[in-house]
């Protein structure tokens, strides 16, 4: 079926079953690499992207679903000349590892702002459940906080 | 000058560059140096250090390109799965070649180049291994490359002067690539000596990982973002149970099913290759798969094999009479240990992408193991090996799974049916099931205290399945040259060696799945076993655990560096047996690959969880080539360690392993982790030693004995289970 959405702000449609999960039509018929596949059940987070702002795992949701709606992925977090906060928190706390799930964690992050902007450890516990095996979850906790604070400075 | 350093000497003086002129390229520069008897040698330095000199690589081993416009290439035959080593790589290369760290780059040498590694990336020796090489080589191409400068200026060599990249002489100047561009005939000078470590303006300095911004914004370069034109897509049947053996399949289901291009079957394996992964998916669960297995497993099954007292034991370490000492009496101390089948987990799942052409063959993957995925893939395909090209990406963590590779075997035998390049990944549910697991361990440790109460005589047994033994990255007779398992009783030997008797035995099981390495391979739970047994011990003597491990820490050079790391833990984190506010220390001590590390953790206990607060950890590494990197790896490690010795368990039902998603197979998350670690870093080697496997090895001792000041519980089985 023929499915319309816009992603990263340019408009798209794909002609793929309606459902096939969301994850392989980013990646494999518009080639944005960034959005990973760890699980395919929804249960790591590696496939994180936003679908109107919201995050969303998706591996496990249908592409059918994106008709018409606004969808987001690492490669277009940051818009315009800046980098977004989280990335710049991300460079400045240098948290990647092997790498491999980290846009996961920062679309997690950048939508956990987007709700709670200044976030307590407790939200980030309760919020940030994805899975890195690298275990870098001390440096991105600090990340966290400091994308918080680079947020709120660009908004004052 | 050791007999180490004066056998690797020798080797480099059989150094020859290669020097070829490459179209756009400018000039590739590399060097190969021999060695007999690489397998010996390897093992030998493993055994005894686990030190991986850096032998040989094979082909024409190109390690560097100097382009045009200045920028410097360096193939590394070590590939990147988180570790930092690119970074590491790049500081060595950048401080002797006299340029900008931003004008280097890092890639992951082909196979083609030549520049790979015979064994593996692995066992935390990439930098160490390549730290005398590297900077030779640097150095010896920033001569040459000043000796064609002088010629080109007319000038004595000697009133040259570099900086950033640029050679000078008095007004006039060029720089590297300008040379390169004008140089056909290279004269390679001798090695010149090493510049002092104190010059050195990277070496040594927190610099950003050269691999971060990519890795912040996505950019595609994982073997899983791997793509060529004209690409399609695999899916092979995998077996869900142990010792299953493909027989037959019914492809009828499958065929024609939306997307199916072919459905590959051949002896070993049924394949599907299809325009998209879904339909390769959906079309390989069609297919009905005989399998044949010989009989059924259960946890308990396994878990009678893993015993001390059955299998072969090999005694690894031996000090005075403790057998004799220990073969009874009221006052031998004895404890016991469990360890269970640990998955490795990693994110990128398996899989490979793979061009077979009538007569080359391209292979993309994420591997530790080059040369033996090229070895299988051109065995398999009837090619010579020099036909077989292995493009490594960067991993999406490797911690040992990618020791073994044969889904590039498949993919490539499914992209020859086809004629054109086929990618094949592994689903989750496959990669748990199909997994090379952290074998189950069974400890049982003995001992005898004095009358002062100092130890008189200790002794551990570790039984475990197989790490190193049966992995096709090594000729089954070393099985009977090293006679145990090094990967298994790695962390396994006794390092209070001015305990007066001491012996150490290592039981070896051969389980009917794939057991291989993992982060740190034996040295995770043999830590766990040795280091609470030596706080039991400790309590029993009524003595201090910091004290009591220095008592017994021998006063020569291994000793001095483990007594110096405990004594920093203890006081950087103002260790105490005194349980405050809930709150209980834990200490554990191990050394790794020559590399001491001490943690302390303070723990309390949350809604009937432990709860890990802090982590000090004090790390004796020798040279910190990336301090930052060292720091990285500390955290994780300790994490990763807390994941597997708090959460972590595979179990075997109806043959089956499971769970088979993450989630079930509980891993530590952002809610356990630790709010504060604090890495100390000592220096007290001439040179860089390993660093990513041994700050794996205390962690879960040293929650073990945190927990037993709060609830007076001994933990003696991981995944910990508080009563």
């Amino acid at each position: 079926m023929n499915i319309s959405f816009t992603i990263n702000g340019e408009p798209q449609s794909v002609d793929v079953d309606g459902n096939t999960p969301l994850l392989w039509v980013v990646r494999d018929v518009l080639n944005l690499k960034g959005t990973k596949f760890g699980c395919g059940k929804a249960a790591c987070g590696a496939c994180t992207l936003h679908v109107e702002g919201v995050a969303i795992r998706s591996c496990s949701y249908a592409v059918k679903f994106a008709q018409g709606k606004a969808i987001t992925t690492i490669e277009g977090l940051s818009t315009g000349e800046k980098i977004h906060p989280v990335q710049q928190a991300w460079i400045e706390e240098v948290v990647p590892q092997c790498g491999y799930c980290q846009p996961g964690f920062m679309m997690a992050t950048a939508a956990l702002l987007e709700k709670i902007p200044n976030p307590t450890d407790k939200d980030i516990d309760d919020n940030i459940s994805n899975v890195c095996r690298c275990a870098t979850y001390y440096r991105m906790r600090k990340a966290i906080h400091r994308a918080a604070e680079i947020k709120a400075g660009e908004i004052e | 000058m050791t007999n180490t350093e004066k056998k690797k000497k020798k080797g480099f003086s059989r150094r020859k560059f290669l020097v070829r002129s490459s179209v756009g390229l400018g000039v590739i520069v590399g060097a190969g140096y021999l060695s007999r008897n690489l397998v010996r040698r390897y093992l030998a330095g493993f055994a005894n250090t686990a030190e991986l000199p850096y032998t040989n690589s094979v082909g024409p081993n190109v390690w560097f390109e100097i382009t045009t416009d200045n920028q410097l290439i360096l193939h590394s035959p070590k590939v990147e799965m988180g570790q930092g080593t690119f970074t590491g790589l790049a500081q060595m290369a950048a401080d002797e070649l006299e340029v900008p760290i931003e004008k280097i780059s890092v890639v992951h040498a082909a196979s083609e180049t030549g520049n790979i590694d015979p064994f593996s990336t692995g066992g935390s020796t990439s930098i160490s291994g390549l730290w005398q090489p590297l900077r030779e080589l640097a150095a010896t191409m920033r001569e040459m490359l000043k000796g064609e400068a002088a010629k080109l200026l007319g000038v004595a060599a000697s009133s040259l002067s570099l900086k950033d990249g640029v050679i000078s002489s008095g007004d006039t100047s060029m720089t590297y690539g300008e040379v390169v561009a004008q140089v056909k005939e290279w004269t390679v000078p001798d090695t010149p000596p090493l510049k002092d470590i104190k010059d050195y303006k990277y070496i040594g300095k927190p610099i950003q990982r050269i691999d971060l911004t990519d890795k912040v914004l996505g950019t595609p370069m994982f073997g899983i973002d791997s793509t060529l034109p004209d690409m399609l897509y695999g899916a092979v049947a995998r077996p869900n149970t142990i010792g299953a053996k493909f027989v037959d399949a019914d492809i009828s289901a499958a065929e024609g099913m939306p997307g199916v291009v072919k459905i590959v079957k051949e002896e070993d394996f049924v394949g599907v290759v299809a325009k998209s992964r879904t339909e390769a998916e959906n079309a390989k669960n069609a297919i009905k798969v005989t399998w044949e297995s010989e009989r059924e497993w259960a946890s308990a099954d396994i878990e009678e094999m893993i015993q001390v007292g059955k299998g072969d034991p090999i005694v690894i370490q031996k000090e005075g009479k403790a057998k004799s000492l220990l073969a009874d009496g009221e006052d031998v101390i004895t404890a016991e240990f469990k360890s269970p089948i640990g998955a490795h987990a990693q994110l990128e799942p398996n899989g490979s992408l793979a061009f077979v052409e009538a007569d080359k063959a391209t292979v993309m993957i994420s591997t530790q193991v080059v040369n033996l995925t090229r070895s299988e893939v051109a065995e398999r395909l009837g090619m010579e090996v020099e036909q077989v090209n292995i493009q490594p990406t960067y991993l999406g963590g490797g911690f040992g799974r990618r020791l073994h590779t044969p889904n590039a075997v498949q993919t490539a035998v499914m992209s020859k049916a086809v004629g054109k390049p086929v990618k094949c990944f592994f689903n989750r549910k496959e990669e748990f099931q199909n997994d090379t697991f952290r074998p189950p361990t069974h400890h049982v440790l003995k001992a005898k205290l004095s009358e002062n109460g100092m130890i008189e005589a200790i002794e551990h047994n570790v039984s475990s399945g197989d790490v190193m033994f049966g992995s096709p990255l090594f000729p089954a007779v070393i099985e009977s040259v090293l006679g145990a398992d090094v990967g298994a009783w790695r962390g396994g030997m006794i390092q209070y060696r001015k305990i007066p008797n001491f012996r150490a035995i290592s039981w070896r099981v051969k389980l009917p799945f794939a057991t291989s390495w993992w982060r740190s391979l034996g040295l995770l739970a043999n830590t766990f076993a040795i280091e609470s047994f030596i706080d039991e011990l400790a309590l029993k003597a009524g003595k201090d655990p910091v004290q009591f491990r220095l008592d017994h820490t021998k006063n020569d050079e291994a000793g001095k560096r483990l007594s110096a790391v405990i004594r920093e833990a203890a006081e950087k984190s103002g260790y105490t047996d005194e349980v405050k506010n809930g709150m209980a220390m834990g200490f554990a001590a191990s050394t790794d690959a020559n590399t001491p590390v001490a943690q302390v953790v303070e723990v309390s206990i949350e809604n009937e969880q432990i709860k890990v607060h802090k982590v000090t950890c004090v790390i004796d590494p020798g040279i910190a080539v990336n301090p930052d990197q060292v720091r990285a790896q500390c955290e994780g490690a300790i994490i990763m360690g807390m994941s597997a010795s708090m959460f972590e368990k595979m179990e075997v039902k109806n043959s089956e392993l499971s769970p088979t998603i993450y989630g079930p197979y509980q891993m530590a998350l952002m809610r356990h982790a630790p709010k504060e670690i604090d890495v100390v870093i000592l220096e007290n080697a001439e040179k860089p030693g390993a660093v990513g496997e041994p700050p794996l090895g205390p962690i879960g001792a040293a929650i073990a004995n945190a927990v037993f000041r709060l609830t007076g519980q001994r933990l003696r089985e991981m995944p910990f289970s508080l009563t």
